[in-house]
């Protein structure tokens, strides 16, 4: 132990190792053709290492989802009633199914600030989100706290059956004048 | 050396002891209980000798091995919640009621708790006396740089630690955290230039292919949430952490050891 640092010490003066006479010679792996395959192992390596990093980003995106379905039927529009919002999906879906005099439409239950669920307050007539307080009307509308647009309204159609689909992959957005779309809205 | 040994110093010279600490023998000069340590796999992180203004209260806060010191305890009362705690839906929160409420010493999960408070605090002000100190500058920079790494990691361990217990506190703290992600400049859905990587028509960056997606492993928080948030908070977090850790506490020594002017 104590002679650490001598035996560590490569004295550059005395005779070349035997291997890199060798070299000299020519006769087993010129200076050439070592940088050759040098370059090549990293070459190799490096294009090893990004292959095996880019399968390990994209082993965290799968194909196949296992997620609940984002269609559901809603029942029949005599089921809801005029001027009441409908809870009846909140929980299972994320849906408010709010009828009007006009018709029925299907509002997301997803707060446009942080994306929490506000909560319906009948007396208040307004949906209060319990994180920040973003207030929206029966609309859907935005009127008070930091959110800063109104809930969306997904996809509402009618099957054969008179049942009424919802379709949550689509989405439409007031503040892009989408509310007036004809599947953003189920006229009665 | 006295002729009669006495039963300890027999041990300390049998061949047990020997092969197990290498150098040999009880320490009986200066420079044998320096190789004690240096030869210690565990003890040679540390310094051999401290300066004793170094390790003045006053000065250090001992903030930096307090932190490392609630992470051992972190580490140990996370081992033992793992053998009660399933990462599902269905058994994540009532596993977590069964842990505080009959599991004997279910005390472990407060510990682990109150810990993971006790860790973010100290970390910050160990940070805190470091820059006060002045201890960031040349040749500690890239200490420095590596401590800035480690808060990170921790803040991260906390983050994903935070959902495990599936209550409405965690769901809504990740909701809020992974739309934050969602947001993020280029690679969130909806985040600023997220059209930007796209060729013609295919867009890369979509609700199934951004950050968030990647954070949470769905389009909502789910099933595959809480397992991706599992696995970073117990094996692939401490992992990454514990390099880092030891990256830092070697280069304290190398770089002139705890506040020593150098």
């Amino acid at each position: 132990m104590p002679d650490n640092k001598k035996t560590a010490t490569i004295t550059p003066s005395g005779p070349a190792p035997a291997a890199l006479n060798i070299a000299d010679t020519g006769s087993e792996v010129s200076r050439r053709s070592f940088f050759s395959w040098l370059s090549l192992g990293w070459l190799a390596f490096v294009a090893a290492t990004g292959g095996f990093f880019t399968m390990m980003l994209r082993f965290f995106f799968p194909n196949v989802l296992f997620e609940p379905v984002q269609t559901f039927r809603a029942g029949y529009p005599d089921d809801y009633t005029v001027g009441e919002v409908d809870l009846r999906w909140k929980v299972k879906y994320g849906v408010w199914m709010v009828r009007n005099d006009e018709g029925i439409y299907a509002l997301s239950t997803t707060c446009t600030h942080l994306g929490c669920t506000p909560n319906w307050q009948p007396t208040a007539k307004k949906f209060k989100c319990p994180c920040h307080g973003s207030g929206f009307r029966i609309t859907g509308i935005h009127f008070e706290g930091p959110a800063p647009r109104p809930l969306e309204r997904f996809k509402i159609t009618l099957a054969d059956d008179g049942q009424i689909i919802i379709d949550k992959n689509t989405k439409y957005q007031q503040e892009k004048g989408q509310w007036t779309d004809p599947e953003a809205f189920l006229k009665v | 050396m006295s002729e009669k040994k006495n039963l300890l110093q027999k041990l300390a010279d049998g061949q047990i002891w020997k092969s197990i600490f290498r150098g040999g023998g009880v320490p009986r000069s200066r420079r044998q209980r320096m190789m004690v340590v240096l030869n210690s796999v565990f003890l040679h992180l540390h310094p051999v000798r401290l300066p004793k203004h170094a390790v003045k209260l006053k000065f250090t806060w001992c903030m930096g091995g307090l932190s490392f010191f609630i992470f051992l305890i972190l580490t140990i009362s996370g081992i033992l919640l793992m053998f009660y705690y399933r990462p599902t839906i269905e058994y994540a929160y009532t596993d977590m009621m069964d842990l505080t409420e009959q599991v004997p010493f279910g005390i472990m999960r407060e510990i682990h708790r109150w810990g993971a408070h006790a860790m973010v605090i100290t970390v910050w002000l160990h940070m805190f006396r470091v820059f006060m100190t002045g201890s960031y500058k040349p040749p500690r920079e890239f200490n420095w740089a590596i401590g800035v790494i480690l808060l990170v990691l921790t803040l991260l361990l906390s983050f994903t630690g935070y959902l495990l217990p599936w209550d409405q506190l965690a769901i809504w703290a990740i909701a809020v955290g992974s739309n934050m992600a969602g947001a993020t400049p280029l690679l969130g859905a909806e985040g600023p230039g997220s059209a930007l990587l796209a060729i013609g028509d295919i867009n890369f960056i979509t609700k199934v292919s951004d950050a968030r997606f990647g954070l949470i492993g769905g389009r909502f928080l789910g099933e595959a949430t809480l397992l991706r948030f599992y696995v970073l908070h117990c094996i692939g977090l401490p992992f990454i952490i514990m390099i880092f850790m030891a990256v830092h506490f070697w280069r304290i020594r190398k770089d002139g050891g705890i506040s020593t002017p150098v």
